[in-house]
């Protein structure tokens, strides 16, 4: 049944084949695919003929442009390097009032911080560096290691509870659970330390005088007697109204009572000294900023 | 649908169904205490209700019909029923992770509604759940219709559908449970994929013994580009899929390559699932519904075997394109761009012949929303193509890489492209299938059509800008030659895009889930009608035969 018919409307003929009610004109393909064919062939040969492409045993055709893609991107990354050279290098060596002396280098920390900060120190401490439970604050001023530019140097390169061999170490004993203090005596510490930050507290006075024993003899020689923390030690300071974990009665609890033992990574290795300057010249700017 | 099959048919029913169900014995008892003896029992209920429903009909009287004056469509008709429950079940999923970028919340804490197990749910389900039960429910109608011949054999068009649903349903009960290939759209572990394999080649002998049959001198396009799916998606899951299993107990293996081999592996078959899965199969679809619908001829029978070939032998060597600036060779790379770009031209051929074959029948695209389907897939198949081509060439590469202009680059294929092809398609059939005048309502393809195209451009364009958005942060220096964003930055960038696009997936799901209200409506409520002609006639005399009981 192969009857060849003239489509009235365009007035192409068909194959003369039929499917079940379909059939197809023998049109011409149109010159404009041809064109295209021919375009995207010639321009693939060129292509070839000039970039690195086809496959032989144990090579392949390297194309007479000698583009290297490897070769390329070194150079590339090298270039990009030379340029940060000069002042990456200041801040790799300077020490930190000098660096802060000196106009250009500040706004090159002005422009690299923030995506620093962001890319590395965000995840756990917030976008706003205010922390969050078990992850201190930046902003608020209250240093565990110390705000000065050389004890942020150090944390950040060795880290803290980190696998670095000089990371800082710190350790909160689990009071309740090595059975030093007995649950009710957990709980009169609590009392006690709020009473110290001026957290309101409707522990009577016998009860704090109590508390105020208790510390002496198992607080006091990390905390210090008056509680202000030891930054050698990464011990808090508890008179502050700062907190890692938390000032309410559960959370107090549950660090007394099972101790803690928080970690930061050591940078040194994943960040350069000047990348590590950047970010605490940062991070003092903000506490600064906060603090006014 | 049992009685109609001959009691030795019935007992072959049932003693495949009770074979699947040892095998399924066999997994659970193997794999206890892992996720693969979970997919044990869901083989043994699967293949357990198969047998029961077999072993109901088994002592039914034998169908007096005269079979060869009818085609065989029972098959055909719960594959458009599976394909329509997965839309809504894959859309859905889809729906609900694009929520989880925006609101991570309502991720729920639990592992298995965590984004990582849920994507593949959705990538899956729609791809082969509602993607592969509308190819294979189509081109059991198209074969038969373009061969004048019914399908070969009543039990293997069986096998074949149910089998790739059990296949579904493990990959994706598997994604929920954590088991994973680590391989995009090839994601099930190696008992799922020999599953598959059986039922593929089943699905191969079946198409090729009913070609065989045929009535028709020639072979319609659309059953090349069925073929040409059915046989490379064979070739790619196997080669793709070659691993070692850990034991055989768990649903754990090794993959056969390591590397950028590979990586070179997984994106060969991925960009051929795409080019063989979700373009060929799909492209049978059109050229068959689209000139039945619009009663046009094809515009040029030279176009289409141009374009055939073009895309069979281009798209093969387009998958290195996935592979930019990696460790991958750059020869490698350069090949994979230079295919891709000369790959626009036989795929723009494609959509070309498809809306010159329209016209003529522009005033039924006006009025007949299910020919709008189809021209509108034509339109984003043309548009995507693009895009694809020229997103693979290095330099838009570097730029449109890793970032969520890749993701929009896909839905403009998968939902302007592949969903609407196979709405389109399924509005057609239906009424021809179940014997009624027509849709239950056009009003409701109507706004289907319309929530369909508004939910695809919300979500392209949302994922244009958040991707180029994206890829611009990504690469800018400050004056120092620092980077200026940190990827937070970026983040909270395209959080509003992250919105538009749930609002866009969600307009096409609704759209869906109203496809599927239309169909179930159609076949409850609708008028009856028998077509004039819709059985196989003789190769020799053209008059038809006795028509087919009803």
């Amino acid at each position: 049944m192969s009857v060849r018919e003239r489509d009235p409307l365009t007035g192409h003929e068909t194959t003369g084949h039929e499917w079940n009610g379909i059939t197809e004109l023998n049109t011409r393909v149109p010159r404009v695919i041809w064109w295209a064919v021919g375009i995207t062939h010639v321009w693939a040969l060129i292509y070839w003929v000039l970039m690195p492409a086809w496959p032989l045993v144990t090579t392949y055709t390297r194309g007479l442009l000698g583009y290297d893609d490897q070769e390329r991107v070194e150079r590339q990354v090298a270039a990009a390097y030379a340029v940060r050279t000069d002042w990456t290098t200041a801040l790799a060596t300077l020490p930190a009032e000098e660096v802060r002396q000196d106009a250009a280098l500040m706004s090159h920390v002005a422009r690299t911080a923030p995506s620093l900060f962001g890319d590395n120190c965000a995840g756990c401490h917030g976008a706003d560096a205010a922390g969050g439970p078990g992850f201190p604050s930046l902003v608020d001023n209250a240093w565990l290691w110390g705000g000065e530019a050389e004890a942020i140097m150090e944390t950040l390169r060795v880290g803290i509870n980190a696998p670095h061999p000089d990371s800082r170490w710190a350790q909160m004993p689990a009071f309740g659970e090595t059975d030093i203090l007995t649950r009710p005596q957990v709980r009169i510490v609590v009392d006690y330390v709020q009473s110290l930050s001026g957290l309101e507290t409707v522990a009577t006075q016998e009860r704090l005088a109590e508390g105020e024993i208790l510390f002496a003899e198992n607080c006091a020689s990390c905390h210090g007697e008056d509680a202000a923390g030891n930054r050698d030690l990464g011990a808090p300071n508890l008179t502050d109204d700062a907190w890692v974990y938390g000032g309410d009665d559960a959370v107090m609890f549950e660090t007394i009572h099972n101790g803690r033992q928080g970690w930061m990574p050591a940078w040194e290795g994943r960040l350069t000294t000047a990348e590590r300057m950047m970010l605490t010249l940062y991070i003092q700017d903000l506490g600064e900023e906060a603090g006014r | 649908m049992m009685t109609r099959l001959m009691a030795t048919e019935r007992q072959g029913a049932l003693i495949l169904s009770g074979l699947v169900a040892l095998a399924g014995l066999i997994l659970a008892a193997a794999g206890r205490g892992d996720p693969m003896g979970v997919h044990g029992w869901i083989t043994l209920v699967f293949a357990g209700g198969v047998l029961l429903i077999a072993l109901r009909a088994l002592d039914a009287p034998e169908p007096t019909e005269d079979r060869l004056a009818s085609y065989y469509d029972d098959p055909t008709k719960v594959g458009i029923l599976l394909a329509l429950f997965w839309a809504v079940v894959g859309m859905g999923m889809g729906v609900w992770v694009a929520a989880q970028l925006a609101w991570p919340e309502l991720r729920f804490d639990a592992p298995w509604s965590s984004f990582g197990r849920l994507r593949p749910v959705h990538t899956s389900g729609v791809i082969f759940g509602f993607g592969g039960n509308a190819l294979i429910a189509t081109s059991f109608h198209v074969m038969q219709r373009t061969s004048r011949a019914r399908l070969a054999g009543h039990l293997s068009p069986w096998f074949v559908l149910l089998g790739f649903n059990l296949f579904c349903l493990v990959a994706a009960s598997g994604y929920l449970m954590g088991v994973t290939q680590s391989k995009e759209y090839a994601e099930p572990e190696w008992y799922a994929d020999i599953w598959l394999v059986i039922v593929w080649v089943v699905y191969f002998v079946l198409y090729m013994r009913t070609l065989a049959r045929r009535n028709e001198p020639h072979i319609y396009v659309a059953n090349w580009y069925y073929l040409a799916f059915i046989l490379v998606v064979a070739m790619l899951h196997i080669v793709n899929n070659l691993a070692v299993p850990a034991s055989f107990g768990a649903a754990k293996s090794y993959s056969a390559f390591a590397g950028v081999q590979d990586a070179m592996t997984q994106w060969w078959y991925g960009h051929n699932a795409v080019a063989f899965f979700l373009t060929a199969g799909f492209l049978g679809m059109l050229y068959y519904f689209l000139p039945k619908r619009a009663e046009r001829p094809i515009y040029s029978y030279r176009l289409s075997i141009l374009s055939f070939w073009g895309i069979v032998f281009f798209y093969i060597w387009a998958g290195s394109h996935h592979l930019h600036y990696t460790a991958l060779p750059q020869w490698v790379q350069t090949l994979g761009m230079t295919f891709s770009v000369m790959l626009l031209v036989p795929s723009w051929a494609s959509a070309g012949n498809a809306l010159m074959t329209l016209n003529g029948a522009w005033h039924k695209v006006r009025d007949d929303a299910t020919l709008r389907f189809m021209m509108l897939a034509a339109v984003f198949y043309g548009l995507s193509t693009f895009e694809g081509s020229f997103m693979a060439v290095r330099a838009v590469n570097s730029l449109s890489h890793y970032t969520d202009w890749t993701v929009g680059h896909v839905h403009a294929g998968a939902m302007g492209w592949v969903a609407l092809i196979s709405f389109g398609s399924i509005y057609a059939v239906v009424p021809l299938l179940w014997r009624k005048e027509a849709m239950y309502s056009w009003k409701l393809v109507e706004s289907h059509f319309w929530l369909a195209l508004a939910g695809t451009v919300i979500y392209v364009f949302a994922m244009w800008n958040s991707g180029i958005t994206q890829g611009l942060m990504w690469r800018t220096y400050t004056e120092s030659g620092t980077l200026a964003y940190s990827f937070t930055e970026t983040l909270v960038a395209m959080r509003p895009y992250y919105i538009a696009r749930v609002i866009g997936g969600a307009l096409f799901l609704a759209g869906a889930v109203i496809g599927a209200y239309n169909v179930y409506m159609t076949i409850r409520v609708a008028g009856h009608q028998a077509p004039q002609i819709d059985y196989p006639t003789g190769s020799e005399a053209n008059e038809p035969a006795v028509p087919a009981a009803e």
